[in-house]
């Protein structure tokens, strides 16, 4: 039976050759099971994974394996696939979900200045106060939906940012933003040795401590900081797959489907769409607090209505109503984010080198509006031939791949259902 | 006294008067069926009925309590199941997940956070989904996307989403607008199927003559948004005013 209920594919009785039928593990189902291992073992090796070229080599600038970019890639992992609960399933666009994110981390920096600097209060309270903010604001903007949603949501956000950066100085620091100060009350702690600035801790280990392993002329980075995000993301992840797999996940598929019908069959919709929107505010809100518990420090800027489309920009490049697919947005768009925003015009003429003069300075000519401060350019054509060619984001590539390889069509998933069910897809 | 009953119902849009001074009553267990001429006021008084529209005047009881003011989700959450002109499923669901809902619905309420269990450990829910699609001899197409139904089977399953309810009442809109007659035959044996095996309370609105004779009990003739007769079918068939306002040069 447990192949059955949550498949939303065509007849795939056939399908239950994984360990499906030998029981659950953690309450997750077989495909489930795999996928939430494959995270727990990306996340584990990243430090491996993400530096693949030996120090020094050019093609070193494109290792990602370094502290600060693997926070990111997990943080912001953790808002996507928060953000996918709302959008992924009921439908309802938010376009103002980096006001949570923001709240929560302005929450987080208090905790740590008035409390502790150990990180533990300070996310607690980032998710309690982005979730209260959330309910708020989803009590309102959901009296709406489709554009008039969206608009509501931005205009929320936009609030919130021009409060942070100007009305509210004294509670965010306006411009300047918060940072951790020597003389922050901290009233739990113990009084710090003169000279010694505030450090984010977990109980004493400090959260930007690494530990550095040299293996020939790789060098591979294990951050304390770094596992205590991956940690959070692996446990924001498998709560969003029991979320997927519940009778609230159905329901909120069912609102995104037909709100109408579940009216008329005795449901009330509000509650559901509001506990989404407060639980993915929840996840934007753990988010912000563990960005504070990284690099103690936050800034207005975190809320403007950019960072709230660039959620949005990972969820759909990922695949909206994937399981995986938000984090691989979100991986995706900070790897560029930083990775391609290196490269500048000395980097270029050393790779082209090798061409004869004239030639070279025109090939550097064309590429370098694309790389540097013109990432932009690169991540906005590939989203676009994403949106055209692959509407389930990637997450749908990476199906269409595995069926190439696998020449196996009937092994669907609801990963590839959700992602071939995406509005605009030609082919439904 | 019926399951049903509507007293003085009144509903004006502006200046056009769509529901003068509606008296009716459902009486349990018949298949009551609601005509009139296109404009009569027949979604009007549906609409009343499930909480889309308050009337201006009059009451609206279903089982002695009354409905006005309610929400769809609460009327439905007393006993009161709509089928629509054209079939409301969730298209991006597989058909059990389609059944499966009504019967959360029935169960939990409007509203539970149940979101960490499992759909896969509610064996008691997913076998009643599955024997009202056997019912409706749908059992073999539970894992296909309803979108990928075909309009009669989407019909079935919309049926099976409002029975395995145990509705006290269903309420059919037109359930065959739009049809060939081959399907509308399909659904007026359906229909009668679920009538004979379950002696369910039916009103039905309808324009299509030989869908409401074939299954009615009872005929409120409606036109101008005041009902003219309420009779046996065979007593409708021969009303002259019924001819006169309604069924015209029809063959009926």
């Amino acid at each position: 039976m447990t192949d059955q209920t949550t498949d939303t594919g065509a007849v795939r009785a056939s399908a239950p050759k994984t360990k499906a039928a030998s029981g659950r593990v953690l309450g997750l189902g077989g495909k489930d099971l795999s996928l939430f291992l494959l995270v727990l073992g990306l996340a584990l090796f990243a430090p491996f994974i993400l530096n693949p070229f030996p120090e020094g080599s050019a093609l070193s600038q494109f290792n990602a394996g370094y502290p600060d970019l693997m926070q990111r890639f997990v943080i912001f992992g953790i808002f996507a696939i928060g953000f996918n609960i709302l959008f992924g399933l009921t439908g309802y666009l938010s376009f103002g979900h980096a006001a949570f994110l923001g709240v929560g981390s302005y929450a987080g920096i208090w905790m740590m200045k008035l409390l502790t600097t150990n990180v533990i209060p300070a996310i607690i309270g980032s998710i309690v106060v982005a979730g209260l903010f959330a309910l708020i604001v989803g009590f309102i903007s959901l009296r709406r939906s489709g554009i008039y949603f969206s608009i509501l949501t931005l205009a929320f956000a936009m609030m919130s940012f021009a409060l942070a950066y100007s009305v509210l100085t004294p509670i965010t620091g306006g411009e300047t933003g918060l940072q951790l100060k020597y003389f922050d009350p901290r009233i739990l702690d113990a009084e710090l040795a003169p000279g010694n600035p505030p450090r984010a801790n977990l109980f004493g280990l400090n959260m930007t401590s690494s530990y550095e392993l040299e293996l020939g002329s790789w060098v591979f980075t294990f951050n304390a900081g770094y596992y205590l995000a991956a940690f959070m993301m692996l446990l924001a992840f498998y709560l969003s797959i029991r979320i997927f797999r519940s009778p609230f996940g159905m329901m909120l598929r069912a609102v995104k489907s037909n709100q109408n019908r579940l009216n008329y069959t005795g449901i009330s919709s509000k509650p559901y769409t509001l506990a989404a929107f407060v639980i993915s505010g929840m996840y934007a809100g753990l988010a912000g607090g563990l960005l504070v518990a990284m690099d103690t420090q936050v800034g207005a800027e975190r809320m403007f209505w950019t960072a709230s489309g660039e959620v949005v920009l990972m969820t759909i490049l990922g695949g909206a109503g994937t399981l995986i697919g938000p984090v691989l947005g979100a991986g995706f768009i900070k790897y560029f984010e930083n990775i391609i925003s290196k490269i500048n015009s000395t980097v270029l003429h050393d790779w082209f080198a090798f061409l004869p003069d004239g030639l070279e300075n025109v090939v550097v000519a064309i590429i370098y509006p694309f790389v540097g401060k013109g990432w932009h350019l690169t991540l906005g054509l590939l989203f676009m031939l994403v949106v055209i060619f692959l509407p389930g984001g990637l997450v749908q590539g990476g199906q269409k791949l595995a069926t190439v390889f696998r020449r196996d069509k009937n092994a669907g998933s609801v990963e590839s259902d959700a992602a071939k069910k995406q509005p605009g897809h030609p082919g439904e | 006294m019926g399951i049903l009953e509507v007293k003085g119902v009144g509903k004006r849009f502006g200046g056009l008067q769509a529901l003068g001074d509606v008296n009716l009553s459902v009486a349990e267990s018949t298949v009551h069926a609601i005509i009139g001429p296109n404009g009569a006021g027949k979604s009007t008084l549906l609409n009343c009925l499930v909480g889309k529209l308050i009337p201006d005047t009059g009451s609206v009881l279903f089982d002695g309590k009354s409905v006005l003011g309610r929400k769809p989700h609460e009327i439905n959450q007393m006993g009161i199941s709509r089928v629509f002109q054209t079939p409301e499923i969730f298209a991006d669901l597989s058909v059990l997940e389609n059944v499966m809902i009504p019967c959360f619905a029935k169960r939990d309420g409007a509203f539970r956070l149940h979101a960490i269990e499992s759909v896969e450990n509610e064996k008691s829910l997913q076998d009643k989904a599955e024997e009202m699609l056997a019912d409706v001899n749908m059992l073999e197409k539970r894992n296909m996307l309803a979108s990928a139904l075909s309009r009669g089977d989407k019909r079935r399953l919309e049926m099976a989403m409002c029975l395995v309810q145990d509705p006290r009442l269903l309420l059919l809109d037109e359930p065959t607008a739009g049809m060939a007659r081959a399907d509308t035959n399909n659904t007026i044996d359906l229909l009668k199927e679920i009538n004979d095996k379950r002696d369910i309370t039916m009103c039905i609105i309808e324009h299509d003559m030989h869908v409401v004779f074939s299954l009615a009990e009872r005929i409120t003739v409606l036109a101008q948004g005041t009902p003219l007769v309420e009779d046996t079918p065979e007593n409708i068939k021969g009303h002259p005013k019924v001819r006169e306002a309604y069924l015209g040069e029809a063959q009926v």
